[in-house]
């Protein structure tokens, strides 16, 4: 297990894609086959049968390392995750043992029929033989949850770099059914356990920015507009009686959306379509937020379903009746969609996305200013005539968004929110970059998922520089998009502005806070703004 | 009457009439070491240890009326001795030894157990009462010796330094960077930020000498750095500078990076748990060995630290003070730029 905690290590000592690339081939090429199936299995969220529950396990740990019950929660507080506090808290191993990862699952699996007094026993003794990099590996193996910042899609490329296979085959091969236990390793990346053919997909037809005047386009005639969509963007295939739903980062996506798999009974085989999964309630789309609830999560709970329930707004028809119609135009298309779609149950929630009808383009000019009023981010054009192209190509499709009120800030103060988060730090003031300075330009409530709000939160308690009875300044280092509806003129605001109804789109991980915005970049916007006469005016 | 009080300025000792370490102006100012969070600017009169003098001139000014004291050697004041002893936390850094009447009293300032090699190693001072700060007042806090670090952050670098990436270690300038450069020495050259070779130029005109490290300037190639270990404080870890090296890597050496998760929030490519402070069993072996009736807990984690202390029969006060971590109180660093 020392091999797979180096890999582990190496993962986590660089935050470049390529680097954790490089360590998992590394990996795959020295070590033993049954270890690398159970490498795949773990990292795509299969997990061995839990043998021992968390409370048993952090009772032992306590009174291994005689330590009370109370002092355990706190640095589990801390340290925020139950495996490591455990790895960390235990005295140092007694004397070293080596075994595979494969051999450790196996006779953790020989334990779980046994009475819990040899449970305890053998645990313990293995707590006692391994170093802390792999007793956190061993405590991860027990309770499940692997998540170490690799993604379904790095594990791929990795895969299919070694193994000089297509990586949509090997996506195609992990995400399917198969049992660690007994599949070999090539069979696994053969894929000899499903069809890969069933699941094949297209390359996505993507969209360019509108850069010119709308007029530039020519008659509004050839021009089908349809709304554009802040979801995420999927391909849907059927064949063989197979549904694969497809996500634009070629990640299989299937299982995370239960309210599709209708079209696993509704759809002809050979049907491939392309839409957007949106959060959507009695037909009408929700936020980006909602919808964001449900991504990337192994299960889904009944609440999650109930809170953030999921529809698909389909843009085009790929492959009908087995047949690739990509070169066919868009008019013909969308008329074969429409077709397909009415024989779906009405409730199914998989509609067409709907075709704006506008008589010229003055009067969709307009009609995109509503744009945010149902969630959407603006208006596409599509050329009816052109074919379904492979990637981005200049010319057939354009996304013209409405105007992109966002900002880079940064946080720097932060208060205790109310009710169910009364113990979180869940309202944040943000600021941009005056020269030296930084200067406060928002408020906003939570948009953060809850697991944002805890990382967020113990963030804030480990970064508070000063107390003002329930606001606390932190260090300004986390950045966050806010975006806006508009900016005004405000004397009672030190920045001199103030934006309307600001709301944290997503928080920047990405970025730092040297990278943030300016105040120059908000009066420039100020500027431009009182120049438009549409723009709504703003609160000050 | 207790030795000392929690005031809002500080930690005052009536008897004798100063402060240890106050935040607040004061006229007698006893320093524990030269972090910024113990030391301020403003007070009439300091007292330090002799190897602290230079650092406080270089940080706060050289304007200032320093005392100096060397370790072991005491002075009276009003009445009440006051003595250093070696805390172990970085280069000049003292132990407050206060007594009055026979009352003993010891403010610990921050101190670790293990010897780094470059600070004077840590030396338990028996006392009625101790002052201890509590940074890493947990038990998932315990830290690998220093050896096995170095060698984790040496097999990093040679790594980098095969692969054509640029090594950049992230360290406060006081403390952590002499203690890396001491760690680093003789394999790799290592560069250094300006504010970490200011410091070095004070602490070796007070006679401490450092292995040789050359200073960056906006002239130094990318192409040299590449090959060699840089070091640079916190505040340039964000910096457009660190973005024009050549495939530059980060790597935070703080107690902190102990804790994955902790690892995850600094964006920064590696973490060794590297750490100036003591850790959960140097804290409890630090306070067994001092004898003391009572425990003030100063700044970390407080509450839990001093409820584990009464449970175990050390009777114990939280005290709330305005000391941080060095790693928030490190002062703004300046850009390098051509
Ligand atoms: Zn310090
Ligand atoms: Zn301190």
């Amino acid at each position: 297990m020392k091999r797979f905690a180096q890999l582990i290590q190496a993962l986590e000592t660089s935050n470049k894609t390529n680097d954790k690339i490089d360590a998992l081939v590394h990996y795959f090429d020295s070590a033993a086959e049954q270890d690398r199936v159970w490498v795949i299995a773990l990292f795509t969220g299969k997990k061995p049968k839990r043998p021992v529950n968390s409370s048993l396990l952090k009772a032992w740990a306590c009174e291994l390392s005689e330590t009370p019950e109370w002092l355990f929660n706190e640095s589990y507080h801390n340290v925020g995750d139950l495996s490591e506090t455990i790895a960390l808290i235990l005295p140092p191993a007694t004397a070293l043992l080596d075994l595979p990862l494969h051999e450790w699952i196996t006779r953790l699996q020989a334990i779980e029929k046994l009475p819990e007094q040899e449970k305890k026993d053998f645990i313990l003794n293995a707590w006692q033989h391994l170093g802390t990099a792999e007793r956190f590996i061993f405590n991860k193996l027990i309770s499940g949850n692997f998540r170490i910042g690799v993604s379904a899609k790095t594990l791929v490329n990795a895969l299919a770099k070694k193994e000089l296979v297509d990586s949509n085959k090997i996506m195609h091969s992990i995400m399917g059914k198969w049992d660690p236990y007994v599949i070999a390793y090539d069979d696994l990346v053969g894929g000899s356990h499903v069809n890969t053919d069933n699941s094949w997909p297209y390359p996505f037809c993507l969209a360019y920015a509108m850069e010119q005047e709308v007029s530039a386009l020519g008659s509004p005639d050839n021009w089908q507009a349809e709304w554009k969509w802040d979801g995420i963007r999927g391909q849907v295939i059927k064949r063989n009686n197979e549904l694969f739903i497809w996500s634009r980062g070629e990640e299989l996506v299937t299982d995370q959306f239960p309210e599709l798999h209708i079209l696993a009974d509704e759809l002809d085989n050979g049907t491939v379509i392309d839409g957007e999964i949106l959060a959507v309630r009695d037909g009408r789309v929700l936020s980006f937020s909602t919808l964001q609830q449900r991504l990337n999560r192994k299960t889904i709970s009944k609440k999650q379903l109930e809170e953030a329930p999921v529809g698909l707004f389909v843009y085009d028809l790929l492959e009908h009746g087995g047949t690739d119609i990509r070169d066919q135009p868009l008019k013909e298309r969308r008329r074969r969609l429409e077709d397909v779609l009415s024989r779906l149950s009405p409730s199914s929630g998989i509609v067409a996305s709907p075709v704006i009808t506008y008589n010229d383009w003055k009067e969709l000019a307009q009609i995109r200013e509503g744009s945010r009023e149902n969630n959407s981010e603006g208006v596409m054009l599509k050329n009816l005539a052109s074919p379904y192209h492979s990637g981005r190509k200049r010319g057939d499709w354009w996304k013209w968004k409405v105007n992109p009120y966002t900002v880079d800030t940064v946080m720097i103060y932060a208060q205790k929110g109310a009710g169910r988060r009364a113990n979180f730090f869940t309202d944040y003031t943000f600021a941009v970059r005056d020269g030296e300075n930084l200067i406060t330009v928002a408020k906003a409530y939570s948009g953060l998922t809850d697991q944002e709000i805890r990382q967020v939160d113990s963030f804030v308690k480990r970064n508070s520089i000063e107390k003002f009875g329930p606001v606390r300044t932190v260090k300004p280092e986390l950045v966050f998009e806010i975006a806006f509806e508009g900016i005004a003129e405000s004397k009672r605001h030190k920045a001199g502005l103030a934006l309307r109804f600001p709301r944290i789109l997503r928080w920047r991980k990405d970025k730092t806070a040297a990278e943030i915005n300016t105040l120059d970049d908000l009066r420039q916007l100020l500027q431009a703004s009182l120049s438009l006469p549409e723009t709504p005016a703003a609160a000050s | 009457m207790s030795l000392i009080s929690f005031t809002n300025r500080g930690i005052y000792c009536s008897q004798g009439d100063f402060y240890i370490d106050p935040w607040r102006p004061v006229d007698y100012a006893v320093t524990t070491h030269g972090h910024s969070d113990h030391v301020k600017s403003g007070n009439a009169n300091y007292l330090c240890h002799t190897l602290t003098k230079p650092i406080l001139h270089r940080r706060i000014g050289e304007d200032l009326k320093i005392e100096t004291l060397d370790y072991g050697k005491s002075i009276t004041k009003n009445g009440v001795k006051i003595s250093l002893h070696p805390a172990g936390h970085i280069i000049g850094s003292a132990q407050i030894r206060l007594e009055y009447k026979g009352e003993i009293c010891v403010v610990s300032g921050d101190y670790k157990t293990e010897n780094d090699g470059i600070s004077a190693p840590f030396e338990p001072v028996r006392c009625h009462s101790f002052v201890s700060e509590s940074t890493f007042g947990l038990p998932v806090y315990k830290w690998q010796p220093q050896d096995m670090v170095a060698a984790e952050i040496i097999r990093w670098a040679e790594d980098n330094i095969q692969k054509g990436k640029s090594t950049v270690l992230v360290a406060y300038s006081l403390g952590k960077a002499q203690r890396l450069i001491n760690i680093l020495a003789g394999r790799y050259p290592i560069y250094v930020h300006s504010s970490i070779a200011n410091l070095n130029e004070a602490i070796e005109q007070s006679g401490v000498p450092l292995p040789a490290t050359i200073r960056i300037t906006p002239e130094t190639g990318k192409d040299i750095l590449q090959k060699g270990i840089m070091i640079v404080p916190p505040a340039m870890r964000t910096s457009r500078w660190i973005k024009t090296l050549i495939n530059p890597v980060t790597g935070v050496c703080s107690g902190w990076m102990q804790v994955r998760s902790h690892r995850r929030w600094q964006s920064a490519d590696a973490g060794f748990a590297l750490s100036d402070h003591a850790d959960w069993p140097g804290l409890i072996e630090a306070i067994g060995e001092t004898g003391a009736e009572t425990v003030y807990v100063t700044h970390g984690f407080t509450a839990a630290f001093s409820r584990y202390l009464n449970e175990a029969g050390i009777y114990s006060e939280e005290v709330k003070t305005q000391y941080g971590t060095e790693e928030d109180e490190e002062p703004a660093a300046t850009e390098i730029s051509a």
